[in-house]
């Protein structure tokens, strides 16, 4: 199988370089996937899961905004923050998305209402793939 | 002379300080390797931001639309970000960097207001009776990326609402373990990196180039934000590693005073009490 190049950088730490056959990404505009030979692109990546693929071998990450820049042989992706399946600390993103929703449901002036609802996206995703590591590959959750 | 009581006692004292000047230097030294990681970590990333900014912004120029964080004003009032360290004990660091903020503001013919991360060049400021926008102290040694936003945050919006026209950011840049260097760079607007054309291949963007750029460049300013804040803390811990590697040392060197003159001391002593015993055997003949 034809791979690429995939790096994973944050302002804070370089969380994955690596060969990889595909990668599915949450974009603005909608899911993506993107194989190797892709034609140049850059685009804006929205809260949400990160699946990379490397002969059957799954990952899971979780971002919480950011751009990718696609090229044929190689991919960066520059993440706002991202978190492995195996980083994320399923208390307290249990407690993060349990903040969210009091915030969202007690809208006042001062809350600002976006942020909130950002912060509900980022910490569904966080939950969404640390529930995928528990039950192993291949589980797609109801929601 | 000097009796050898105070001097074993003066000897004691010198040999305390050396053992906390030495500890401190261990502590800098752990500290500012981590530092560094960190300030070397952040890197690919913001190579990466302003390779496609340089891209991005010639193709958003292209089509008519400037982001505002790209365009140069007329200056009425400059910012300075006044990034410094909280904690002294770290030879002329900051003295050398409030120097070199000092005199530039004083050569500016319009007003400056400062935005000061430090406490150290937050009092500079105040005692030199500057305008203070912000204050940032007590960020620790590790800070995050989220711990420094509230910064960026302030410098783009006061960019954006006209507060100030050109904003600069001053900070100890980490050369090496012996010199760190004070800097002053300018941070807004952005000025893109001129890249040779060729390289860039023609992207497609998503959604489109100008959305894109203008959620690029506010990440960008943050980045070197941060990126600043990471030199300095590695700029502070080296500087404090070799301050109190000089003082160890120094402290060394008054011991082997003092105990050479302890002996001396000693012997003239002892000379002493053995000619005044001769002296008395010669007496009692």
């Amino acid at each position: 199988m034809p791979t690429m190049k995939l790096e994973i950088v944050t302002a804070e730490r370089q969380v994955f370089s690596g060969d990889v056959t595909t990668i599915i990404a949450e974009g603005t505009e909608g899911q993506m996937t993107v194989l190797p030979k892709h034609a140049p692109l850059i685009t804006m990546l929205a809260p949400g899961e990160l699946v990379i693929r490397k002969d059957g071998d799954e990952q899971y990450m979780v971002i919480s905004g950011g751009f990718m820049e696609v090229m044929p042989e190689k991919v960066i992706l520059l993440a706002d923050a991202c978190e492995r399946s195996d980083e994320i600390d399923l208390e307290r993103a249990t407690a993060a998305k349990q903040r969210a929703e009091d915030r969202l449901k007690s809208i006042t002036p001062d809350i600002d209402q976006s942020r909130a609802e950002a912060a509900l996206r980022r910490s569904i995703a966080r939950l969404h793939v640390a529930e995928k590591r528990r039950r192993g590959p291949g589980y797609r959750p109801s929601v | 002379m000097v009796s050898p009581k105070i001097l074993r006692r003066r000897i004691r004292s010198v040999q305390s300080t050396a053992k906390i000047t030495r500890a401190m230097e261990m502590i800098a030294t752990a500290k500012m390797k981590k530092a560094q990681d960190m300030a070397i970590a952040g890197r690919p990333y913001s190579d990466k931001i302003m390779q496609i900014i340089a891209d991005l912004s010639a193709q958003a120029a292209a089509g008519g639309a400037v982001h505002p964080l790209l365009v140069a004003r007329p200056v009425n009032k400059i910012g300075i970000v006044h990034i410094t360290s909280d904690r002294g004990l770290c030879g002329g660091l900051n003295t050398n960097l409030n120097r070199l903020v000092g005199n530039f503001i004083l050569d500016q013919k319009v007003p400056v207001t400062v935005i000061s991360v430090g406490s150290k060049g937050r009092d500079f400021m105040r005692r030199s009776m500057r305008e203070i926008r912000a204050e940032f102290t007590k960020l620790g040694d590790r800070p995050k990326m989220a711990d420094t936003m509230a910064i960026s945050q302030i410098v783009i919006d006061d960019y954006t609402s006209g507060l100030y026209d050109r904003v600069y950011i001053a900070y100890s840049r980490f050369v090496n373990l012996m010199s760190q260097k004070p800097v002053l760079e300018l941070l807004l607007p952005v000025e893109p990196a001129q890249l040779p054309k060729t390289v860039s291949p023609e992207y497609i963007f998503e959604p489109n180039a100008v959305h894109v750029l203008g959620e690029l460049l506010p990440r960008f300013v943050e980045m070197q934000v941060y990126h600043s804040i990471l030199e300095s803390i590695a700029s502070e811990q080296s500087a404090r590693m070799m301050a109190m590697r000089n003082a160890t040392d120094n402290a060394y060197d008054v011991i082997a005073e003092l105990t050479l003159t302890l002996n001396k001391a000693r012997q003239e002593m002892i000379t002493k009490e053995l000619l005044d015993i001769v002296a008395g055997v010669e007496g009692l003949k």
